[in-house]
């Protein structure tokens, strides 16, 4: 069922091509959220393009805090597996988030920033913002293991 | 629809279906096909049914930990509208979610979270995601919600 290193081939590919978003395009809950990555400067940005389905509270309106914490998950997977030298699929260990504003029905920014790459593990911090980056919506940090199975 | 749990009083009844209302009105629950189970109390079990567009690892079909976040979001909420004697307003402060193993494609995951701790402030929460089994736990979490939040800025 699972043909062998596909996944890792076409990460491969798509770094080997600088293709930023063909990295993405691989993973459908990626879609699903409607994320999308590039360069700005020398930062690799994931953005989640605002959709109406990732509304949590219809009243303020306000983004579902799931949508967040995965926006903020994947932007740290993506710079890990950006950086590497080495295409390894990061497993999260564990993963907190700090909610600190609610989210508005907007596009939302997140990035990735990685504290400590260990042998086995690696501790990244991450923030979300949307229009004003120096007010995050939330903010995160997260422990990968990215040994090679 | 049948109905074998007999360990529900009246006001679990009605905080089932409080919940099964409001989370309908949940954009995001309904996206993720979420469905309310069960409040017994202050525990709430949430299911999320297996779907491909939720696959974080095309090659193994095992869901992202982005779905299994969602759901521990969304049930970890649940438990603290179950645990309030009044509705208020709640926003969550802080959810630390640690993965003990992945998902096992094909099959739903159930989030299971109560509420241990309401203060006036805040509420503390722990939660569960599992499959098959309640001892089968794949994701365990903690959280703080803010109670009484402003509602909207308008």
């Amino acid at each position: 069922m699972t043909p062998p290193g596909t996944l890792i081939d076409r990460m491969i590919a798509a770094k080997a091509s600088a293709n930023y978003q063909g990295l993405i395009d691989l993973v459908p809950y990626a879609s699903f959220l409607g994320l999308t990555a590039a360069m700005q400067g020398d930062e690799l940005i994931t953005t989640m393009r605002y959709g109406d389905h990732l509304i949590g509270n219809p009243a303020l309106p306000a983004l579902h805090g799931g949508t967040l914490g995965a926006l903020l998950e994947s932007a740290a997977i993506f710079e890990l597996l950006w950086r590497a030298e080495t295409v390894v699929l990061p497993k999260t260990i564990t993963l907190t988030v700090d909610y600190l504003r609610s989210g508005a029905p907007v596009d939302t920014h997140a990035r990735g920033v990685v504290t400590r790459q260990g042998r086995r593990v690696t501790n990244v911090r991450m923030e979300a913002w949307q229009a004003d980056r120096s007010a995050p919506v939330a903010t995160a940090h997260a422990i990968f293991l990215v040994m090679r199975s | 629809m049948p109905d074998e749990r007999d360990d529900r009083d009246d006001q679990d009844v009605r905080k089932l279906e409080m919940a099964i209302a409001f989370s309908r009105t949940v954009p995001h629950n309904q996206a993720l096909g979420i469905r309310v189970l069960d409040v017994i109390g202050t525990e709430v079990v949430f299911e999320l049914p297996y779907d491909r567009k939720l696959v974080g690892n095309p090659d193994t079909g095992t869901l992202h930990g982005g779905a299994i976040t969602a759901l521990l979001d969304a049930c970890s909420g649940a438990a603290v509208f179950a645990a309030l004697t009044e509705l208020v307003p709640i926003a969550t402060l802080d959810l630390r979610i640690d993965y003990l193993k992945l998902a096992e494609p094909g099959k739903s995951v159930i989030g299971k979270a109560s509420c241990y701790k309401m203060t006036r402030n805040v509420a503390f929460t722990r939660a569960v995601a599992y499959q098959d089994a309640p001892d089968n736990v794949i994701a365990h979490s903690v959280g703080t919600f803010m109670l009484s939040t402003k509602h909207g800025k308008s």
